[in-house]
């Protein structure tokens, strides 16, 4: 792409197969390049390695690249990582939860359950910093995204569109239906990085009440929070 | 000596920038920077800063701003009639400011953004290794009324340069902007394929530091792509037909067709052009 960045693109397709290799990769290109000129980011389906600089000579780059991606044999994510998310489900946060029950023919208390029970995989991050794209969605709560986008969506609301969920890391105008509000900030550009949740990591969501989560904002607000996480073996 | 430049007035929107933020793609951030990378250095160069010192980004209508002590500037990019004080002074040149000097603007006479370098550059707060303003990553987004940006007072003679510095300010002008074909330009009809490579296209008024948009509509028949990687320079084609020119603060991915992916040179002439200038791609291969 131009004459700062390689594209690589595999299958159309969105899997953790597929992730798996494409991390794989990405550390492979990672070990191969000076960080401080190339960056590797991944998507669904691709790389992109892209140059600080204009690429001399792009045969010689695809060559050497081939080379790296020729002898890999590929191995499992390392270092993979699952958080614990706290969401409170109540009314004050969950705009369309009463919606997303009525169009899919499931109490409130079945949605909340059927959000809370998947390891969500993180494919990627993109659209807004620290924005999380997560798999893993059960079907029964694929809903399509509102007709009219809200203005305003506040930080922290988690939302359905289509067979995505998400959170919305600052607060944004938005089409999905919103079912509930995740009081960690887990996107701090105060640190290096700012983001401890990476591609490959797993996200579960568990559902707080109103008081835990003002008791929650409290304890982060003076920086006693910790982010439960813990060792994914696959 | 720590000195200030107090805003007077803000102007329609001016921002702190330098190359911008690397390093911070896969954690969604935007690159941002400068728009016009060749004025950046330009400015730089004059006052011999080093080449990533922060500068100003002005655009169309510029700010008045105080200085608080001595310094030297250097104006490139878009001509937008700087004045000192009372006195119209010319882009691409040193300028000398003594305290408590009045820089401001008049009416823009060529390109969209103008670059205002100081000796040492801005010091304004770094952010994940950046000092370019962007919204919620920086605690400022824009110029503001009142607001005080540090840089170092300088008295001192650097040393005395009778060098000049030839700028070429074609680019400014042009009307050709490089391309390379985009990762799903292949994927178009040939009819598209050569409407691209043939007409002229238009600015729309629908442009910021994140996407110019262009003014004619396309017959568009590709699906959406599985969101992938884009860049400042990738030109999408959306569902409606428009094509998307996305610029230095652009999202890190995105899900329309990447049909054409600007060359630096073509990104940072498309970032002088203003509404209603018309555009031509070049192919470079």
């Amino acid at each position: 792409m131009g004459e700062r960045g390689i594209l690589i693109e595999f299958e159309p397709e969105i899997s953790e197969k597929l992730l798996e290799k494409l991390l794989f990769y990405k550390d492979k290109l990672e070990e191969f390049y000076d960080e401080v000129n190339v960056e590797v980011i991944n998507t669904y389906n691709s790389l992109l390695i892209s140059y600080m600089f204009s690429i001399e000579n792009v045969y010689n780059e695809v060559s050497a690249i081939k080379e790296l991606f020729g002898e890999a044999k590929i191995g499992k994510i390392n270092n993979q990582q699952i958080f614990h998310l706290p969401v409170c489900y109540e009314d004050e946060f969950g705009w369309d939860l009463e919606y997303i029950s009525k169009e899919k023919n499931l109490s409130k208390k079945e949605v909340v359950e059927l959000h809370t029970k998947p390891f969500y995989t993180v494919f990627f991050t993109g659209f807004l910093p620290g924005f999380l794209y997560l798999g893993g969605l059960d079907k029964k709560l694929q809903i399509s995204r509102k007709d009219q986008p809200r203005m305003k969506i506040e930080k922290g609301a988690i939302g359905i569109g289509e067979n995505q969920t998400g959170i919305y890391p600052k607060s944004s105008p938005g089409g999905w239906q919103i079912l509930g509000n995740c009081p960690v900030q887990f996107f701090d550009k105060n640190n290096d990085p700012p983001c401890e949740i990476t591609a490959g990591d797993k996200v579960k969501f568990y559902s707080v009440s109103k008081e835990e989560f003002e008791e929650i904002s409290e304890r982060i607000s003076e920086g006693i929070f910790q982010l439960k996480k813990e060792n994914y073996e696959g | 000596m720590k000195a200030e430049v107090e805003i007077l007035h803000p102007g329609l929107y001016s921002t702190i920038q330098d190359f911008g933020r690397r390093g911070f793609q896969k954690y969604g951030v935007p690159l941002s920077g400068v728009m016009d990378r060749i004025a950046l250095k330009t400015a730089n160069l004059i006052l011999q800063n080093q080449a990533d010192a922060a500068v100003m980004e002005i655009t169309q209508m510029g700010p008045k701003l105080k200085f608080s002590a001595a310094t030297k500037i250097a104006i490139s990019g878009a001509n937008l009639s700087p004045k000192l004080n009372d006195t119209e002074i010319d882009n691409n040149e040193v300028v000398k400011i003594h305290e408590g000097d009045i820089l401001s603007f008049g009416r823009p006479k060529y390109g969209m953004r103008s670059y205002l370098a100081i000796l040492d550059g801005f010091k304004t707060e770094k952010v994940l290794g950046s000092r370019s303003w962007y919204d919620d990553i920086t605690s400022h987004e824009k110029l503001e009324k009142g607001m005080n940006l540090q840089y170092e007072a300088s008295e001192e003679e650097k040393y005395e340069t009778h060098a000049t510095i030839k700028f070429n300010d074609e680019y400014l002008n042009s009307e050709e902007i490089e391309v390379f074909a985009g990762p799903e330009f292949q994927k178009l009809p040939e009819t598209l394929k050569s409407h691209l490579r043939q007409s002229k296209f238009s600015i729309d008024k629908n442009n910021n530091r994140m996407a110019i948009q262009l003014g004619e509509i396309l017959e568009n028949k590709l699906d959406p792509i599985i969101t992938g990687p884009v860049l400042p320079g990738t030109v999408q084609l959306t569902p409606g037909g428009k094509l998307i020119v996305l610029m230095r603060d652009c999202q890190t991915t995105g899900g329309y067709p990447r049909v054409l992916q600007l060359s630096e040179k073509g990104i940072n002439m498309m970032a002088q052009k203003k509404a209603g200038d018309k555009i031509r791609f070049s192919f470079k291969y």
